[in-house]
């Protein structure tokens, strides 16, 4: 069995809204299947997770969002000495240049400082600009231009100086 | 039908709003503050967006961050709950300005009932009963005392802004009258942001009873029965139950009738409250309308047999009440209890912190609703009601053995509760001939040594 045989299979699953696929051939058995009882696996998630630490904050199964990289509080642990990380104050969807027409308000290596407008956050139509209010260089951009934020993503890695 | 309903909420009734809405076939997206991350609700959504730091003001009240949460998560409509933003006709304008539909009704409506005093005059106008009062809003001292002389004291003085049992001082004589009107519009303007006060005779030991209704847009107005919510501490109701033990079939009737005549005058839409003090006399009055579904819902729920959730959903997209709601007849009776992250050994101290271990009770007609679960991180930021105990039984007798042995069941370890103060009551005389009122919870604490502790079942832990 390769691949695209697979892949064959994955897409007669999905043409005639197959749900499960077994077969055995030999010593080979595979099994795909498709979707599950998310509610299950959500709760289930949520009971082990909740037996080991009291501060973990387990990410939702399906966040219109990607769960951020580090536990949401980006503790100083998971962060290397000297870098911090600026999250998302507000709800909305990220632009990371005045308009689609002008170059970034920052790059990779941009120096900031705490006025330097680094992003906007757009909701209802209301363009917001989110100031860094630290001074250092970037070191890394963690959203894409055009993606939905919300409050506490982390957006930019920041050097301080 | 609505492809994607936001919650605008948290806790045991966004977990509601929920699972009514799965049933529906409806997709949910939930917003939630840091504190919440681990809540049942949020993993149960389809979507789940993270809105703000724990402090409410910073997040469940934030009706732009709310908004631009229902923006990107392309919702067609919002169900605000209970509390929060659901009683702000700011936000209902909001939602109707950004073309999503608020589940509840207008946000004209909203205000002109959530301003006491005008709901009071509304009230009026349309033939129920209210307490004697003021006609208005009291501004001069010179007025107020000659409305409070009219009135007869003991009088009780009320904020136009405030509701849900905040916002009042009583003046038992015309000596402590003066200094009791300003102090009220002090704690008015700080608590309410406005000034503005009214009075009403105060209506010694009362009742509260309240009468469900519900609205569609094409003109189907019933009333779902009565609550009686009389249990309470510090304003604050601890149980509830229906049919209320104090209500006679005349006095029922005479009430579920003034509350369809109102609701039918003012244009209501979707589901309402309508609270009503009662006297020994069997006089009701009308103290004020709640235009939201209410904590206490499911008791209704279960003796009318009908999902007000569901009803609420169907009703703001259009649709008509459902037949076997129209149709819907009492039957049995229930009972609710408020379990509270509280300490009653420690004056009801609030309680939070990781819930060890928790089994809820179970049965023939017992219903749970919580979004609390074992190894549950009961936050310190919001109210500490954490689940609510609802029997049914065959009658009221029933109800209460079933009761008691449903508290008597119900494992919370590693948090305090309000569970055996409850139990306590449930098994005094006074609740069981429903000789209860307004007062009666303090005079019980009052006279109590500490609430007997329950027997702990014997069940192994980790």
């Amino acid at each position: 069995m390769n691949f695209k045989e697979i892949q064959k299979i994955v897409e007669l699953m999905n043409e005639h809204d197959l749900s499960q696929f077994t077969l055995e051939q030999g010593d080979t058995k595979m099994e795909l299947k498709k979707g599950g009882n998310m509610d299950i696996q959500a709760v289930e998630r949520l009971l082990a997770s909740s037996g080991s630490s009291g501060t973990m904050h387990s990410a939702p199964a399906h966040p219109v969002t990607p769960p951020p990289p580090t536990d949401q509080a980006g503790s100083p642990s998971s962060l290397p000495a000297g870098v911090e990380e600026i999250t998302s104050p507000m709800v909305g969807t990220l632009y990371s240049s005045p308009d689609p027409e002008s170059e970034p308000f920052v790059k990779v290596g941009s120096k900031i400082s705490p006025d330097s407008v680094l992003c906007i956050v757009e909701a209802m139509k209301v363009m917001n600009e989110i100031k860094s209010e630290i001074s250092g260089e970037i070191i890394e951009i963690l959203v894409e231009n055009g993606t939905p934020v919300q409050f506490g993503d982390p957006l930019f890695r920041v050097k301080c100086s | 039908m609505f492809k994607n309903i936001l919650v605008a909420n948290r806790g045991e009734i966004a977990l509601r709003v929920i699972r009514a809405a799965k049933e529906l076939g409806i997709r949910t997206t939930a917003v939630y503050s840091e504190a919440d991350a681990d809540s049942m609700h949020v993993h149960l959504a389809d979507d789940a967006i993270c809105i703000g730091p724990p402090a409410s003001a910073e997040s469940y009240l934030k009706m732009e961050t709310i908004l631009s949460a229902a923006e990107i998560a392309n919702v067609d409509a919002i169900h605000p709950g209970y509390g929060f933003l659901s009683e702000n006709p700011h936000f209902a304008q909001l939602c109707e300005t950004c073309r999503v539909k608020f589940i509840g009704p207008s946000a004209d409506v909203i205000r002109r009932m959530g301003d006491k005093n005008e709901a009071r005059a509304t009230a009026v106008k349309y033939g129920v009963p209210v307490t004697p009062g003021s006609n208005g809003i009291v501004e001069t001292e010179k007025e107020e005392v000659q409305e409070a002389n009219k009135i007869g004291y003991p009088v009780m003085i009320k904020a136009s802004a405030g509701g849900g049992g905040r916002g009042m001082r009583p003046a038992l004589n015309q000596a402590s009258f003066v200094n009791a009107f300003h102090a009220a519009r002090t704690e008015a303007q700080a608590c309410f942001g406005s000034s503005d006060v009214y009075i009403e005779k105060l209506i010694e030991n009362p009742h509260h009873v309240e009468v469900q209704v519900i609205a569609d847009s094409k003109g189907g107005i019933i009333q779902l029965g009565e609550r009686d919510c009389s249990m309470q501490r510090r304003n604050q109701k601890i149980i509830e139950e229906t049919p209320s033990p104090l209500l006679t079939d005349k006095l029922r009737a005479d009430m579920a009738e003034a509350s369809v005549t109102l609701v039918k005058n003012i244009g209501y839409e979707n589901c309402g409250t309508i609270e009503y003090l009662v006297d020994d006399a069997g006089n009701f009055f009308f103290m004020e309308m709640n235009t939201r579904i209410q904590v206490e819902h499911p008791i209704t729920e279960e003796v009318w047999g009908c999902d007000l959730i569901k009803e609420q959903i169907r009703i703001a997209a259009g649709q008509r009440l459902s037949k076997h709601v129209l149709a819907a007849q009492p039957r049995g009776h229930s009972i609710e209890c408020r379990i509270n992250a509280e300490d009653p050994y420690n004056n009801f101290a609030p309680s939070p912190g990781k819930i060890s271990l928790f089994y809820p009770s179970g049965g023939r007609g017992v219903r749970v609703d919580t979004h609390v679960y074992s190894g549950y991180e009961v936050p310190p930021h919001y109210d500490s009601m954490i689940a609510k105990l609802i029997v049914t039984g065959a009658d009221r007798e029933v109800a209460i053995a079933r009761m008691i042995r449903a508290l008597n069941e119900f494992v919370i370890r590693g948090i305090k509760t309000t569970i055996p103060f409850q139990s306590s009551i449930l098994k005094e005389a006074a609740f069981r001939n429903g000789i209860y009122n307004i007062a009666w919870v303090e005079k019980f604490l009052a006279s109590q040594p500490d609430p007997p502790e329950l027997p702990d079942i014997e069940l192994l832990e980790e």
